[in-house]
């Protein structure tokens, strides 16, 4: 396990690797999403008081999940880069913000959408509302702060830093429903059986959708990553030899 | 592990939970602020100072919603905790998920006769979500008050 990690941390290895895993993941995240989006969305029975309204919730949990598990992933890379001095976690958690902050967005963005005909509002400052704004805001600071610098180096470790001192943020979204009053409803205990609330047929395309989403966000770090191993070991020769061998065949990099 | 190694794990560890105690101590000293409305209980108890504007939060009590005619026009109806019932009034339309026996949060302020004086109502759901046929499954087991 600790030989993988290591390995891992190697941009070589890393580039041939997800390379190669690349096709599989797409073609993995294009059947998860597109059978979870047209169950999710044609074949689940309306809720009983918001009718159809209730579906932007296959795509609203899925994007609030996997932004608040971006920010925990950017923190878990910003602290080995700083303990370990692995470039390769640095690498990743550059390609963690903006992917983060897209989701963050979209979750605010559908949950605004989802508010106005249930609640009668698009915004109110609740904790669980405003808590998530706030991760919104570290995701581009985060980025802001790695751009203010000049120096790659320094400009890695300021981050790395801020990430950290953000991540309490996230279990705050999580029990924020729980800790104060809200207007944002609390947390969906599922069901197993079809005649209770939350049943298996209204929750289990939120996990097909949500399991394709989670394919989308891993391809768009990975790419991401990739761009920056690219840029970074542009003057290495395993770099060279791939751009000249893609410029040879006349086709994209693989 | 080597000694800078763990130096800068020490380093790490005490920045999440330096910033964790820190916003831990803020939230902790804000946490009537944090709350977006005040249950009748509360309200009863005396957590509002009389004539401020503030947000209550409850069940509409079941039975009791009494509304105008004409979309728009005065409605009254007792919100609950299950322990305090406190009247509402409010002149507007409602958003489609209000009804008897469902969250709702009204914004405005206690007038002299106790009722409050709500100049907006949003409904707040809860987080069941159900088909038509597990409600009547449900139904038939009988439903409880809990807010």
């Amino acid at each position: 396990m600790w030989q993988w990690f290591f390995k891992l941390s190697s941009p070589k290895w890393f580039y041939t690797i997800s390379g190669q895993l690349m096709p599989w993941l797409a073609t993995l995240t294009t059947l998860l999403l597109g059978v979870g989006l047209v169950w999710g969305l044609a074949f689940t029975p309306p809720d009983y008081q918001m009718g159809e309204n209730y579906r932007i919730a296959y795509i609203h949990v899925p994007s609030a999940a996997i932004a608040m598990g971006c920010y925990y992933m950017m923190a878990c890379m910003a602290a080995a880069f700083l303990i370990w001095r692995i470039k390769m976690a640095d690498m990743i958690a550059k390609a963690c913000a903006p992917v983060g902050m897209t989701f963050t967005a979209l979750a605010l963005f559908t949950g605004s959408v989802w508010g106005i005909p249930t609640w009668g509002t698009w915004w109110i400052w609740d904790a669980r509302l405003t808590s998530t704004l706030i991760m919104l805001f570290l995701f581009i600071g985060v980025m802001a702060l790695r751009s203010a610098y000049d120096s790659e180096a320094a400009g890695a470790k300021a981050t790395a830093v801020l990430t950290l001192v953000g991540v309490v943020n996230v279990p705050i979204i999580t029990y924020s429903v729980k800790w104060w009053n809200t207007l944002h409803q609390g947390a969906s205990s599922l069901s197993l059986s079809n005649t209770a609330a939350n049943p298996p047929q209204i929750w289990v395309p939120a996990f097909f959708v949500g399991f394709g989403l989670l394919g989308f966000y891993l391809i768009a770090i990975i790419l991401r990553t990739r761009n920056e191993i690219l840029m970074r070991e542009r003057r290495t020769e395993w770099v060279d030899e791939i751009l000249s061998a893609s410029k040879s065949k006349g086709q994209g990099l693989s | 592990m080597t000694a800078p190694r763990k130096q800068r794990m020490a380093i790490v560890g005490f920045i999440v939970a330096g910033s964790a105690v820190a916003i831990g101590l803020v939230l902790f000293a804000l946490s009537e602020g944090i709350n977006v409305f005040y249950t009748p209980t509360e309200v009863a108890q005396g957590a509002v100072p009389t004539g401020q504007n503030f947000r209550i939060g409850g069940m509409v009590k079941t039975g009791s919603l009494r509304t105008g005619e004409l979309e728009g026009t005065l409605v009254e109806f007792l919100t609950t905790d299950c322990a305090i019932d406190i009247p509402v009034s409010f002149t507007g339309v409602l958003p489609d998920l209000f009804r008897e026996g469902q969250g709702v949060v009204a914004d405005g302020y206690i007038d002299s006769n106790g009722v409050f004086q709500a100049s907006q109502i949003l409904a707040k759901h809860d987080e069941n979500y159900m088909s038509a046929e597990s409600v009547a499954a449900m139904e038939a087991s009988g439903a409880t008050c809990d807010p």
